[in-house]
């Protein structure tokens, strides 16, 4: 049945119900925000695992990361030869510039980049947000540990080859493993 | 003497009351729209909960540069805000909060008090003609079309309740009100409290400035302090609105007990019934979508006149009957 006036009655319940609920706010300066899991914040680097094999400056869409670096010479152990090893100078992202696709995260075969959650870093100028390798070493202690494997996900290749070496019992052992 | 500070203490009073209210409401109206809308309003003004952000926003408005266009008549420009504001000033005067509580009572107080709301739409008249702009022609139009359209339900509401109590008083209206009253005169209670939604210009009525529009109708030539006045007008309106529902259709300071303890505890709830009255019309503003021009005339001549007419001929025979 539709009885003359139903329609404004129920605006106005609509607009009174939300009001009784709590609002959606979030009060954000005052209290900081629950990120997801994998939030990409800052890439945040561990200049000690870093090669300078350059991958994540060429892979990079934008080019946004400078990289310099110089060989240095390791004196000769006893019995051994001389080697050379690179030192990174320089290892600068420029935030004004990068996307956030995390290319550079994705492609570093050493483990040298991460995505950080943290994203308070704006600056009054753009040029501020070039920030270098000593700025970016300080975002790793915000890195949050991976989190952990799905328990009912396929197992990597890796661990499943490791157990195959370790009991040497061949596929058998692995599936046994499994169930 | 006494008599002239009896006058001044009471005309200084009711400046307290039109400086304080609208701004009781408009807050009122900044949180509890926030709350509609799933949002928390002003915070920080103020230390807590944003109870200062009109008072901020006040000084804001005063620092702000007083322009008016080159082309404006500046007279009447300058002039339209304070023609909209102190309309709403002068009927505060006779509105009574309690027996005796009134600034000055007058026998035709009706007839005042309808009689100077009126002149308040002028200002934007005013404001829309001076302002050398389409836009603000375009809004003073519609509201003198709005205008137009609605004082007539207005004025026939008010006339059926004042042809119940017999009198023009306003205090007298409330003298003569029974309970009873609250069904015998609800259409005209509706319609009172709709058409003057309508000319104080509020959503869903805001035609005159609807934003998406016209810009902000009149006023969108208006800066700072005069911008304000308009603004404070609007908020000033409702405060008096839902004061006149409640004089003339809730019964005024008359509550649910003894009536023995008029005076602090009527003005009370005279108080308690606009605050009241004003929150509805907060809550239509967040709940209602703008009416279109044409559903407004529709509403006004197809809608609220009839029903104010027929209300008026039963009161009409419900006050010879009894």
């Amino acid at each position: 049945m539709n009885v003359p006036g139903a329609g404004l009655a129920k605006g106005l319940a609509v607009t009174l119900k939300t009001m009784s609920r709590r609002s959606v706010t979030q009060h954000y300066p005052d209290v900081q925000p629950e990120l997801p899991p994998r939030s990409r914040g800052v890439i945040a680097l561990l200049a000690e695992n870093c090669t300078v094999c350059m991958l994540c400056a060429r892979e990079c869409p934008d080019w946004c990361i400078y990289i310099d670096s110089h060989k240095e010479t390791i004196p000769a152990p006893p019995g051994g030869r001389e080697r050379q090893r690179n030192v990174l100078d320089r290892f600068d992202i420029d935030f004004s510039l990068c996307m956030y696709c995390g290319i550079c995260i994705e492609v570093c075969p050493f483990d040298a980049l991460f995505w950080s959650p943290e994203f308070e870093y704006s600056e009054l100028d753009i040029r501020d947000l070039t920030h270098g390798k000593e700025r970016l070493g300080e975002w790793m202690h915000t890195v949050p540990a991976p989190p952990a494997h799905d328990e009912h996900g396929v197992r990597a290749k890796e661990v499943d080859a490791a157990f195959k070496a370790a009991d040497g019992a061949g596929p058998g052992a692995v599936a046994r493993e499994q169930t | 003497m006494t008599d002239a500070l009896e006058i001044v203490l009471r005309l200084v009073l009711v400046l307290g009351a039109f400086l304080t209210l609208p701004l009781l409401v408009g807050q009122a109206e900044h949180k509890a729209m926030a709350h509609m809308q799933s949002r928390v309003g002003p915070m920080y003004a103020g230390g807590f909960h944003g109870w200062a952000q009109l008072v901020a926003d006040g000084v804001k408005f005063a620092q702000k540069e007083d322009i008016v266009p080159a082309a404006a008549d500046r007279t009447v420009f300058k002039l339209a805000p304070a023609v909209a504001l102190i309309p709403y000033l002068l009927v505060l005067i006779a509105i009574p909060l309690a027996p005796d509580w009134v600034a000055q009572e007058l026998d035709a107080g009706i007839f005042f008090v309808i009689a100077v709301m009126g002149v308040g739409v002028l200002g934007s008249l005013m404001a829309g003609w001076a302002s050398a702009n389409k836009f603000s022609l375009l809004g003073g139009l519609r509201s003198a079309a709005q205008l137009l359209a609605y004082e007539l339900p207005f004025l026939l509401a008010a006339a059926s309740v004042a042809m119940a109590a017999g009198t023009l008083s306003l205090s007298g209206i409330v003298a003569a009100w029974e309970p009873w009253w609250l069904i015998w005169q609800l259409p005209g209670a509706v319609v009172f409290f709709v058409a003057g939604l309508a000319e104080l210009q509020r959503p869903p009525f805001d035609m005159p400035v609807a934003d998406s529009e016209i810009i902000f109708g009149a006023y969108t030539e208006y800066t700072g302090l005069r911008f304000a006045l308009f603004l404070l007008a609007e908020y000033a309106g409702i405060v008096v609105l839902s004061a006149l529902t409640t004089v003339l259709f809730l019964g005024g300071w008359k509550g649910p007990f003894d009536d023995a303890l008029w005076g602090a505890v009527g003005a009370l709830w005279t108080l308690a019934k606009t605050f009241v009255l004003s929150f509805l019309v907060i809550w239509l503003r967040v709940s209602y979508p703008r009416l279109r021009e044409d559903q407004l005339q529709r509403l006004a001549w197809q809608g609220l006149v009839p029903v104010a007419l027929v209300q008026l001929a039963l009161t009409g025979v419900v006050a010879v009957a009894t």
